[in-house]
């Protein structure tokens, strides 16, 4: 008993942790499921949104740029067709056209220009003395030559000033000349500058060559790889809008929108920082796992807590049941011992009439004369009373052998031995019944440690047993054989009794199961010799056919220190 | 002449010996017998026997198996049975199975003597009774 105790406790606590551990995969397996695509929803709805919003932007400034730069390209072009060559070539034409064009069309012209085809600014007008400058070896004028428009990148120029320039060329007796229109940068940078995403969103215009056409370039730096390698990406189409995210130089994530302006010659790039375009999402998913987290921890309480006190509760009932054995088991034993004593009483009555007859014989001959001739006879009759008494003194120690051992301390004992014993016990009311019990006992099966009682107890039951089923059928013959078979002892009881029906053979082990009229048998002795076995490890099985006999079959394992000695010897 | 002829019946041999001897001391004629078997095999060879004492728990053929043979074979021979403290049960099946009484063992052996004698008289007044009628019947074909 004291080694049962001693098993349990991490017998429960392994339960507890396996029902805790149950508890939590079951409640968290559907919270992480749902929380888990609700959460991956949203965030493709969030950006599929989020890029949308930015592809709109883009695209509606992408459309305002390309407008803004064909409308000044238009109104230069307008100018050069509408006006005689010779007075383009006239500063005072041009500074009336510059003067009508920035009062009735576009404050953004900052001056104008005549170039020749050598590179020669002819006429000029406009605020910065530019008369007779030298454009020949200007990447612009280089470009401008060849083809009938051209916008310039931003350049500082010879005015030291950012700016761009809107050409178109004229030719005039074979030579090419080109009308050139200075358009004010902060004019076009207002166009950009005003983009504003969120908190850090901001757009800005680079060249193929990377380099800024818009101010914010000039004090933010843009992170120069990621948008040249937007550039760089030689495959996409002139028109489309690309969504990229990136690492820049700060280390921090953002998104770049970009989309090609001026026929692929500019690009507007729209910066934004990740996380704040995503802001809601981040926030959507802070809370949900802080809920998460919350709800985690309240699962795991009340699983700890819920599995405690149920263990605490499994425990108790196991301490009752444990009880409840031990007192069938009592209850068994005296009903065993019962039975016992009934069928010894009449063993014991048959020397004690033997006794008492012996007595009144010689009583009968004392009343005679002659008792010294009768003094062979009275000896005779001493001797005989005095064999009766050690009868009678057998029989009682038999039962007191049984009844003595009455605590269930594990003891080293001898199987054959115990067969022996209760043979001794049950032979006589088998002898009655006209049984014969046969033994066929294997010599060397080892010692084993085991409760001496508690055996005898489940071999006296399964004799008794036997014996009771062929009573009422006549007699009959039990076989008792013992043997090692595999690392267990082996003990069979075969009678040839009437067998168990096939209904109740499954029920036999049951506790109060009984095929005997009331009062005759309490339906305890195969519950607890199966309680018994099962406790030392062992198995008890059953084998019935009616009408041919029942074998039940003990097989009690020996303790793997006694195997290996015995295999050793 | 002896109060009564009595077969005596028990697997316990020194039983069945001092009983012998006691009763017989006491004017009883004994037979002994020391099972069922032996019981209806001198109850064959001796037709003077009037009671059986009869034990009960006996290996081989029992006790009320042997009665039942002899209240077939032998209807007049009374049966007194004799059985320890387990057996009351059983005893009381053989009161039904018609036999004259039972006595616990061990028993006081005035009391059996007294015993045998009531059973002996009763055979003999039964055997009187058929005697009787059996001459009513002669005389009365006769008258």
């Amino acid at each position: 008993m004291t080694s049962g105790s001693h098993k349990k406790d991490p017998y429960y606590n392994s339960l507890t942790r396996r029902m805790i551990l149950t508890v939590i995969i079951v409640s968290f397996t559907p919270m992480i499921l749902v929380s888990g695509a609700i959460l991956y929803q949203f965030h493709i709805s969030y950006h599929e949104k989020v890029a949308a919003h930015l592809e709109e932007l883009v695209q509606k400034h992408k459309q305002n740029i390309d407008s803004f730069l064909n409308e000044k390209l238009g109104e230069i072009r307008f100018l050069v067709q509408n006006s005689e060559f010779e007075n383009l070539r006239k500063e005072s034409y041009l500074e009336q056209q510059l003067a009508t064009l920035q009062q009735e069309l576009d404050p953004v012209f900052v001056d104008l220009g005549m170039v020749n085809a050598k590179g020669l600014q002819i006429a000029y007008a406009g605020p910065f003395k530019l008369g007779k400058a030298q454009y020949s070896e200007a990447e612009w004028f280089k470009q401008a030559i060849k083809s009938q428009y051209f916008i310039s990148d931003v350049f500082l120029g010879l005015r030291g000033l950012p700016h761009f320039i809107v050409t178109v060329r004229k030719s005039f007796h074979g030579e090419h000349w080109v009308f050139r229109a200075t358009i004010d940068f902060m004019a076009f940078n207002n166009l950009v500058e005003n983009v504003r995403i969120g908190k850090t969103g901001f757009a800005f215009i680079v060249n193929r060559g990377g380099k800024c056409q818009t101010k914010p370039c000039l004090d933010i730096i843009p992170s120069k790889s990621n948008y040249m390698s937007l550039l760089q990406n030689g495959k996409r189409a002139i028109d489309k809008i690309y969504i990229v995210e990136a690492v820049d130089d700060f280390g921090k994530k953002n998104i770049y929108t970009s989309a090609f302006l001026k026929s692929g010659d500019w690009m507007l790039v729209c910066q934004q920082n990740k996380s704040d375009a995503y802001s809601d999402l981040y926030r959507a998913k802070k809370i949900a796992a802080l809920i998460f987290l919350l709800g985690g921890l309240g699962i795991i309480t009340m699983a700890v807590l819920l599995s405690r006190r149920m263990v605490i509760h499994i425990a108790q009932a196991d301490r009752e049941k444990d009880m409840m054995n031990l007192q069938v088991i009592e209850t068994g034993k005296l009903a065993t011992v019962g039975e016992l004593a009934a069928g010894i009483a009449h063993e014991i009555n048959n020397p004690v009439a033997i006794m008492v007859e012996e007595a009144g014989w010689m009583e009968d001959l004392l009343e005679d004369e002659e008792v010294k001739e009768n003094l062979e006879e009275f000896q005779r009759a001493l001797k005989q009373i005095n064999t009766q008494g050690k009868r009678c003194k057998e029989i009682t120690h038999k039962l007191l052998s049984f009844a003595r051992k009455t605590d269930s301390r594990i003891q080293v004992v001898l199987m054959n031995d115990l067969i022996k014993d209760a043979i001794g016990l049950a032979e006589q009311s088998a002898k009655y019944s006209k049984i014969t019990i046969n033994t066929n006992l294997e010599e060397n099966i080892p010692f084993i440690p085991a409760s001496q009682t508690e055996i005898q107890q489940v071999f006296l039951n399964l004799i008794n047993n036997a014996v009771d089923a062929m009573d009422s059928k006549g007699g009959g013959v039990i076989d008792i054989t013992s043997r090692v078979d595999g690392g267990a002892i082996v003990v069979d009881f075969a009678d040839n009794g009437p067998g168990i029906h096939r209904n109740n053979l499954a029920r036999i082990f049951d506790p109060f199961f009984t095929t005997k009229p009331v009062g005759k048998g309490t339906g305890l002795g195969l519950s607890i010799c199966y309680g018994i076995i099962k406790k030392m490890g062992g198995e008890i099985h059953v084998q019935s056919v009616v009408n041919e006999g029942t074998t039940f079959s003990i097989r009690i394992p020996i303790p793997k220190d006694l195997l290996e000695e015995s295999s050793m010897a | 002449m002896a109060i009564a002829k009595v077969l005596l019946v028990d697997d316990e041999t020194p039983f069945v010996e001092t009983m012998t001897k006691r009763l017989i001391k006491r004017d009883l004629g004994i037979t002994p017998a020391f099972n069922g078997n032996e019981a209806l095999k001198r109850l064959k060879e001796d037709d003077k026997i009037e009671v059986v004492i009869l034990d009960v728990k006996m290996p081989g053929m029992d006790g009320i198996e042997t009665l039942q043979e002899i209240r077939k074979r032998y209807p007049l021979v009374e049966v007194i049975m004799l059985t320890g403290h387990a057996t009351v049960e059983s005893a009381i099946e053989g009161m039904k199975l018609g036999a004259f009484d039972y006595l616990m063992k061990p028993c006081d052996i005035d009391n059996l003597i007294s015993k045998v004698s009531e059973a002996a008289a009763k055979k003999r007044q039964h055997e009187n009774k058929i005697i009787e009628a059996r001459m009513k019947k002669i005389t009365g074909t006769m008258v």
